[in-house]
C-alpha cells in the first residue's frame, strides 16, 4: 500500500488549502453560524472560479477522484462552510450517473459553476428511515406529472435552486418498486418552504408540494426506478463527501485551549493526563476516519461504488466524534457550556457547538442503526431480520 | 496512493494463510498451551524462511519490508498461531543492524526474542517470548545488550503467551549510547506495528467465528444472527477491523518510507500523521482496541459456549488481551502518544544504521 498523495493530487490539496486560507474568513464562518445555513454562495462560486469544482462531482469527468475527497475533507476539517455544496455535488453527481442530456445541460452544468444549489427530498414527516414507504404522490397527466406531498429535513430547501425528490408512483406494487425520482426546480408554482430551527443552529426545512406541475423531461431515471437512483444517491452521500472528519476541527479547537486554559488542579488543561490522554485517543479515531473514508474514496477512484465502505466509515466516524465531544465537553466543565462569543467560553464556543451539533450526525445521512444494518445484511450476510 | 496490496504482498498473503492453516490453528495453540509455543510449527516455518525474512538480503536475510513482515503476521494471528514470529523478526532485524544476527538466528533455529521495556534492576521482566528464547535483546540504560543461555521458567497468564524474566546476568553489550537506544525505539516501533497487525488477524477470526456461530444457531426457532441485537453488536466490528488494518499498514508503510530517509510529519490539527513513531502508537492502540472489542462482542453472541474451553473463540479472546496490554496499559501508550503529539519534536530512530533512519519531526 502507498499512502502518499500523487503529485498532482498533493498540488490540488495546496490549492485547496491556499484557497481556504484566502477565503474563509471570520466573516463567512461567524456568518454561517449565525444563519444556520452551512452553505456560502460566494465562496461556492470563487471555489468553481478557482477551477477546484472540476473534480468536485462524483463520477464526473477526467479529474482524478481523490480530487472529490480532498476537497471536502480540506473543507470540513478547516470548518468551512460546505454541508450545502456536498449535497450539491452529490446531486451532480446522480444526474452525471442516471440523467439526460436536458439534466445536464439545464442543471448539471449550472452546478459546476458553483452559483446554484441543490437540496435533498427524500424524508417525509412520519417516513424517515422507512424512505420506502413515503407517499408523496406523483401522477402522470400527459407529458407532466403532478406531485401532492410533505417532504422533512428538506435542508438547504430556502436557497436551493432545484431539489431531486422522491415520489410514489405506483402504489400496487410492492413500496420500493413504485418511486420515481424527479429533479424539481425549486421555483415551480406549488412548493412552499417553511424553517425547521434545530438546537445547533443549523437550519433545515419542511418542504410542501401542492399540485406541482413538471414536464417529464424532470424525472431523474426510470419511472418506477427511484429506488435505484437512491441507491446511487446514497452510495455517493455516505463517507465520501464530508462528514466523517467533524473530530478534526473540534481537536484542534480543544487543543489550542487546553494550551492556554488554566486547570482547577492548577497548571494548564493541556497538563491533565486525563485530558492527554482523551485528544491522544481522538487523534487516533480522527486518523481511523480518514483512512475509512480513504479507502471509501479509493473504491470510488476506482470504478466502484463504495457504499459498505461509506457506512462503515460513518457509522465509525460519528460514533467516535459523539464520544469525543462528550469528553471534551465534561472536562471544560462549565465553560464548556458556554456559547460563541460569550467570555471565558472553552474553545471560544467551539465544545458548546459540537456538542450541539454531534447528535444529528448518527442520525441524517442514513441512522447508525440504518447503517449497522447494511452491514449486517449486505457485508456479514446475516438473515434480514424485517 | 495505492489501498490494495502489491502482486508480490498478495502471494505473500497465499502462501502464509495456506502455512498457518494446515500448520497451526485452534487445536494447535491448545495443544501448545499453556506455554504458548508450538515447536513443530516452528521448525516447519524454519523451511519457509519466514524467521529471518525481514533482515536485509545483504545481512543473507529475505529483504522483505515492514510491509510484508504485517501481511505474514496478520495471518499467523488469524490462525491464533502460537510461534514467537514477531518478536524474533524484529529482534533479527534490531540485531543485524549492529551486526549481531548470527545464522542460527538468522535460520531460526536459534529463537531471539526482545524485552519490550527496558531492564529494572538488572532483569529484563516479562520479556514476551522469554520462555522459549535463546537470545533476548534488551535495553539497560543505554545500552543495547543481548542476553544469551537457557530460555527462562514460563510466567503462566492469561493469554498463554510465553513469558519470563531474563536476568541480565553475563549478557553482551551490543552498541552503547543514543544510537543504541534510538535502534531499540524504532525496533520497539516495528514491534508494536506488527504486534497490530496479529491483532488485527485474531479480530478477523473473531469476527469470522461470531458470525459464522450466529448464522447456525438457533433459537426462538430462527438463526440468532436474525435478531437486530445480535446483528448490531457485530456490524461494529468489520470498521474497526479495516480500520485498525489500514492503520496498521499505513504506520508499516511510514516505517518503511523512514528506512529510506524520508521524514514523516505529526500534524492532529489538520489530521496529517506520517510519521512512524506516531502511527506505529495508534496502530497498536487501535488494534488492541479492535480485538478486545471483536472477541468480546464474538465470544459473548457465543453464548455459554463462548466461555466453555472446547469452543475456540476463548482462545483468541484470551490472546487478544494479552498481546493489547503485554507492552503497557492502552491509556499509558495514549499518554506517551500525546507527548509524541503535543508536546516538541521527537526522533524516533538513530542516524546512521542501514534499514533503521527514519526521521520524526513534527
Amino acid at each position: 500500500m502507498d499512502f502518499s498523495l500523487s503529485p498532482g493530487a498533493v498540488e490540488f490539496r495546496a490549492e485547496v488549502k491556499a484557497f481556504i486560507a484566502d477565503h474563509l474568513t471570520t466573516e463567512v464562518v461567524d456568518q454561517m453560524h449565525a444563519t444556520g445555513t452551512f452553505n456560502d454562495k460566494a465562496f461556492n462560486a470563487a471555489l468553481a472560479d478557482a477551477g477546484l469544482l472540476a473534480g468536485a462531482v462524483p463520477g464526473y469527468g477526467d479529474r482524478d477522484p481523490i480530487e472529490l475527497y480532498l476537497l471536502f475533507n480540506e473543507l470540513e476539517k478547516a470548518g468551512a462552510p460546505y454541508d450545502g455544496l456536498a449535497v450539491t455535488m452529490l446531486v451532480a453527481g446522480v444526474i452525471n450517473a442516471v440523467g439526460t442530456d436536458f439534466h445536464r445541460s439545464r442543471v448539471l452544468e449550472k452546478l459546476l459553476t458553483g452559483r446554484f444549489n441543490c437540496c435533498l427530498g427524500y424524508s417525509e414527516p412520519d417516513h424517515g428511515s422507512d424512505v420506502a414507504s413515503i407517499t408523496t404522490k406523483a401522477v402522470r397527466d400527459g407529458d407532466e406529472w403532478v406531485i401532492t406531498g410533505q417532504k422533512m429535513w428538506t435542508t438547504m430547501a430556502h436557497v436551493s435552486d432545484w431539489v431531486i425528490l422522491l415520489t410514489r408512483t405506483n402504489p400496487d406494487v410492492p413500496r420500493h418498486k413504485g418511486l420515481t425520482m424527479f429533479l424539481v426546480p425549486m421555483d415551480t408554482p406549488g412548493i412552499e418552504v417553511q424553517p425547521v430551527p434545530t438546537m445547533a443552529t443549523e437550519r433545515t426545512n419542511a418542504t410542501f408540494y401542492d399540485d406541482v406541475r413538471v414536464g417529464d423531461e424532470w424525472r431523474l431515471g426510470e419511472v418506477d426506478g427511484g429506488w435505484a437512483v437512491m441507491g446511487v444517491a446514497l452510495a455517493f452521500e455516505r463517507g465520501v463527501m464530508g462528514g466523517t472528519n467533524p473530530a478534526v476541527p473540534l481537536l484542534r479547537h480543544v487543543r489550542d485551549w487546553a494550551t492556554g486554559a488554566t486547570s482547577p488542579d492548577g497548571g494548564t488543561m493541556l497538563s491533565d493526563p486525563l485530558l492527554r490522554e482523551r485528544l491522544a485517543r481522538t487523534a487516533i479515531a480522527n486518523q481511523v476516519s480518514q483512512l475509512l473514508t480513504l479507502r471509501a474514496a479509493w473504491i470510488a477512484a476506482t470504478g466502484g461504488l463504495p457504499g459498505l465502505e461509506g457506512s462503515m466509515a460513518k457509522l465509525y466516524a460519528t460514533g467516535r466524534y459523539q464520544q469525543a465531544v462528550a469528553w471534551f465537553q465534561e472536562m471544560a466543565g462549565a465553560e464548556g457550556l458556554l456559547a460563541f462569543g460569550v467570555e471565558d467560553a472553552a474553545a471560544g464556543g467551539w465544545i458548546d457547538y459540537d456538542a450541539r451539533h454531534a447528535p444529528v450526525t448518527t442520525i441524517y445521512g442514513g441512522t447508525t442503526e440504518i447503517n449497522r444494518n447494511n452491514v449486517a445484511e449486505r457485508h456479514l450476510g446475516l438473515p434480514r431480520d424485517r | 496512493m495505492d489501498l490494495d496490496l502489491t502482486k508480490d504482498q498478495e502471494a505473500i498473503r497465499d502462501v502464509f494463510a495456506d502455512f498457518f492453516s494446515s500448520e497451526t490453528g485452534p487445536e494447535r495453540a491448545r495443544d501448545a498451551e499453556p506455554l504458548g509455543f508450538d515447536s513443530r510449527a516452528w521448525d516447519r516455518l524454519i523451511e519457509t524462511g519466514a524467521p529471518g525474512m525481514g533482515v536485509g538480503e545483504s545481512r543473507g536475510g529475505g529483504g522483505a519490508t515492514l510491509a510484508d513482515l504485517t501481511v505474514v503476521v496478520e495471518e499467523a494471528g488469524a490462525h491464533i498461531a502460537a510461534l514467537p514470529l514477531v518478536d524474533h523478526m524484529v529482534a533479527t532485524r534490531l540485531l543485524a543492524t549492529v551486526g549481531a544476527c548470527d545464522d542460527d538466528v538468522l535460520a531460526g533455529t536459534t529463537i531471539v526474542g526482545l524485552a519490550i521495556r527496558p531492564a529494572q534492576d538488572g532483569t529484563a521482566r516479562t520479556v514476551p517470548t522469554g520462555a522459549v528464547a535463546r537470545q533476548v535483546v534488551a535495553l539497560d540504560g543505554d545500552a543495547l545488550v543481548l542476553i544469551e543461555g537457557d530460555p527462562g521458567a514460563h510466567l503462566e497468564n492469561h493469554g498463554c503467551l510465553p513469558l519470563a524474566h531474563r536476568p541480565l546476568t553475563g549478557a553482551t553489550v551490543l552498541a552503547d549510547g543514543p544510537d543504541a537506544a534510538g535502534a531499540y525505539r524504532r525496533a520497539l516501533d516495528e514491534w508494536r506495528t506488527l504486534t497490530a497487525s496479529t491483532l488485527v488477524g485474531i479480530t478477523r477470526t473473531a469476527l469470522d467465528l461470531g458470525v459464522g456461530y450466529v448464522k447456525e444457531r438457533h433459537q426462538f426457532g430462527r438463526p440468532i444472527g436474525s435478531f437486530q441485537a445480535i446483528q448490531h453488536l457485530l456490524a461494529d466490528l468489520p470498521g474497526l477491523l479495516d480500520g485498525a488494518r489500514l492503520l496498521t499498514a499505513k504506520a508499516a508503510w511510514a516505517g518503511d518510507r523512514a528506512v529510506a530517509g524520508q521524514t514523516g510529519v505529526a500534524d492532529i490539527g489538520d489530521n496529517e500523521i506520517t510519521d512512524f513513531a506516531t502511527l506505529a502508537c495508534m496502530a497498536l492502540v487501535s488494534a488492541g482496541e479492535a480485538a478486545t472489542t471483536a472477541t468480546d462482542r464474538s465470544l459473548h453472541v457465543h453464548g455459554g459456549y463462548g466461555f466453555s474451553e472446547e469452543y475456540d473463540i476463548q482462545l483468541y479472546f484470551r490472546r487478544a488481551r494479552a498481546l493489547s496490554v503485554v507492552l503497557d496499559d492502552p491509556a499509558r501508550e495514549c499518554r506517551r502518544l500525546a507527548d509524541l503529539l503535543l508536546a516538541g519534536p521527537s526522533t524516533s530512530s538513530p542516524p546512521d544504521a542501514d534499514h533503521l533512519t527514519s526521521g520524526a519531526t513534527r
